[in-house]
């Protein structure tokens, strides 16, 4: 595996095509009629020359294009697997229920087989990840030859080279001033001009071949970003729910954040205030204009233990509104639902018969009192409460949730006519007397509601590399693809004038260019060898 | 030469397989919400018992402490619940003490269950669910085991049997 030195002087890689200095032809198997492939300018793929230790077979198994449009190939396919059913975290029920249930043996496979959850799943992510380590590698593996041949290339070059061309052109001699001329005209195209013994080298737009692999370090920055979020406490995603007149802790933030619901407001279209919209909410009925929840944001001064009593320190008021979070410390709370659930009851105690009341009970459901004193020797006790009442099992009667979606009461009700108390067990629209006919009742009077106001708590410090990434994506995108690297060379061989052009995209426009740096000379335009070959064929 | 090049790549491939391990460890870890570990120091708290009594964790240091998430609405529970008031008896002289915190509710309903099943043990709300977060638990009931050096020696979710209390406590007997 010795390097390569050209006659030219030039010692070039071994595994080159094209001298990297005077572009003569290295590579003895490259058909001599054929144009030159000048893709990478016929420099040397380390991958394909050495190929000795496991290492060296791994990155040329990540080297090859061909392998990195299969991953792609592959991802892509599998991507789309994932969008045949939802994924788990969009259903509702047990995913080993839910498939089969829903989509038969075909969605018990899909379940079987883990597509459930494809996009975190082992494979998948493994995927994602060989096509970055296919990126780094098969960048690597062509920028730098490239730049070493681009940055090693020599005005005069080799004959074979120019022939071959695409676009090539003789001429038997040249004035003097017409050289002159076409040289000033190259400039004024703002062509980079090298000269050597009388041969010329035009060069614009280098650049843009760095295009691609600027895109591709922005495509590698992107997917660190994504990477970025596994990062414990890079990205933060939780659901908060707050009930009106309660603070809660702010999940994620070390426990140093607090939140306080003062008020949670919905505001709908009024068909007569808005008048623009009466037509159409006539149609529609009730249309939400607002979402509002007014909170407190607290900060806890010093260090408290969980259970403590935490010192709180105000920072800010804010009206919380769909699209108008509150951000503080890299945070975002988002107005993202609410529910209303009920939070008192009241009661009256009465007389079955007489239909006379003794007054009023009103239980607060998050904590309801044991003995409520209505005077005059009339009270009611607590005996039992269930805040999400349903019979179990065995016939008793108990809670399913903590939360008072259902509420239930056994009351002991005392009164000077019976002063060891009755019980009566009250659910909604529900009264069971366990203990026979009671003389007195407790009459349902109204519910109070409160607000629960649903927010989302979001961090992404890995927005910013996201961002980043997507940058310079885009300037790799554009650079590489509204510039082209144009070059013409013009050299006196054996008493001629030879011109020869390559241009990496936009021929058309190329031609046009050379057409107009050769006008007012008496030098012809060199031939397209490609159309003409075309046209041979053809014709 | 040759050399180098073998070192970059090696160099190269391995940051890249770094990366790679690291994202599938992150994404394999991160549904296990449960924020103590065990082997970890067990998180101290201060809660207040239904008699009014102030348990810190940290002031149990030296004796095992069987401490159990619960709620009155949740099945489980009111099935172990007994099998651990009936153990705790047996073990409290030992050096075991229980800690039943109950998530968020009324204490009427917490009062009302405690003395229905007649539950010596010390029982306690979180009312803002402040050490539920602080221990990461979801489902209930959970329990944690801590030894007399404070340390988490086991985590537990689900129904315990009588025997499997009795054994629990055993382990942190000091």
């Amino acid at each position: 595996m010795n390097d390569v030195k050209c006659e030219c002087g030039h010692v070039n890689p071994h595994g080159t095509v094209l001298c990297e200095a005077c572009g003569k032809i290295l590579d003895e198997q490259a058909d001599k009629n054929q144009l030159l492939d000048m893709r990478y300018e016929g420099s040397a793929r380390r991958s394909q020359t050495y190929n000795k230790t496991i290492i060296d077979k791994i990155w040329n198994f990540f080297s090859s294009v061909k392998v990195g449009v299969w991953l792609i190939i592959i991802t892509l396919i599998a991507s789309a697997l994932g969008t045949i059913f939802p994924q788990k975290m969009y259903i509702d029920q047990p995913p080993e229920v839910y498939y089969q249930q829903e989509y038969g043996t075909l969605g018990k496979i899909y379940y079987q087989l883990g597509f459930d959850d494809l996009y975190s799943s082992w494979w998948y992510l493994l995927l994602i990840a060989m096509i970055g380590i296919s990126l780094v590698i098969c960048s690597l593996d062509r920028v730098i030859p490239l730049y070493k041949a681009l940055k090693a290339q020599k005005v005069t070059r080799h004959e074979g080279f120019l022939k071959r061309q695409r676009l090539f052109g003789v001429n038997s001699d040249a004035a003097d001033k017409d050289l002159t001329l076409v040289k000033e005209q190259l400039q004024r195209k703002r062509y980079h001009i090298r000269e050597e013994n009388g041969n010329l080298l035009a060069e614009k737009g280098r650049f843009s071949r760095w295009g691609p692999y600027i895109n591709h370090i922005g495509l590698i920055i992107f997917l660190i970003g994504t990477m970025m979020r596994f990062i414990p406490g890079m990205y933060v995603n939780e659901n908060l729910w707050v009930r009106e007149g309660e603070t809660a802790l702010v999940p994620e933030t070390g426990e140093k954040f607090y939140i306080h619901n003062n008020k949670f407001i919905l505001q709908t279209y009024d068909k007569n205030k808005d008048k623009t919209f009466a037509q159409a909410l006539s149609k529609a009925g009730e249309v939400a204009k607002n979402y509002q929840s007014n909170v407190v944001l607290y900060e806890q001064s010093g260090k408290s233990l969980p259970g403590e009593k935490p010192k709180l320190k105000k920072v800010m008021d804010y009206k919380i509104r769909v699209n108008h979070p509150l951000s503080f410390d890299g945070y975002s709370i988002y107005q993202a639902s609410f529910r209303s659930e009920l939070s008192a009851m009241t009661f009256s105690l009465m007389n079955k018969q007489t239909n006379q009341t003794y007054g009023d009970v009103k239980i607060d459901l998050y904590n309801p009192k044991e003995t409520y004193d209505l005077g005059k020797g009339y009270s009611v006790k607590i005996l039992n409460y269930f805040p999400d009442f349903e019979f179990a099992k065995n016939g008793e009667p108990s809670t399913k949730s903590r939360d008072p979606n259902n509420p239930a009461f056994i009351f002991r009700m005392y009164t000077p006519d019976k002063p060891k108390g009755e019980t009566s067990f009250v659910a909604i629209r529900q009264t069971i007397e366990p203990f026979g006919n009671n003389t007195y009742k407790m009459a349902f009077r109204g519910i109070d509601t409160k607000n629960v106001s649903g927010f989302v708590v979001r961090k992404d410090s890995s927005m910013w590399v996201i961002i980043l990434g997507g940058i310079i994506f885009m300037i790799g995108v554009v650079q590489g693809s509204y510039w082209q690297h144009r070059r013409i060379w013009i050299q006196r061989k054996s008493g001629q004038v030879w011109i020869a052009g390559h241009t990496n995209k936009n021929w058309y426009g190329f031609k046009r260019e050379i057409e107009t740096v050769l006008a007012g000379t008496k030098l012809t335009m060199p031939e397209d060898q490609l159309q003409a070959g075309k046209n041979k064929e053809e014709g | 030469m040759k050399k180098r090049r073998l070192v970059m790549r090696t160099i190269i491939l391995l940051v890249l397989c770094a990366a790679v391990v690291y994202t599938l460890y992150a994404n394999f870890t991160k549904d296990n919400h449960q924020s103590v570990a065990v082997g970890s120091k067990a998180p101290d708290f201060v809660l207040t018992d239904l008699e009014g009594h102030k348990h810190r964790l940290s002031d149990y240091r030296g004796q095992g402490v069987f401490l159990n998430f619960w709620g009155t609405w949740c099945p489980p529970c009111k099935q172990e619940m007994p099998y651990i008031n009936n153990q705790y008896h047996q073990f409290r002289d030992k050096g075991v003490q229980v800690l039943a915190v109950d998530i968020q509710e009324s204490p009427l309903a917490v009062n009302e269950f405690a003395s229905r099943y007649h539950l010596d043990f010390p029982i306690m709300i979180d009312t803002n669910k402040e050490v539920m977060t602080a221990y990461g638990i979801d489902p209930l009931p959970a329990t944690f085991l801590i030894d007399k050096n404070g340390k988490v020696i086991k985590y537990y979710t689900g129904q315990l049997s009588e025997n499997l209390v009795r054994e629990f406590m055993e382990k942190i007997k000091p």
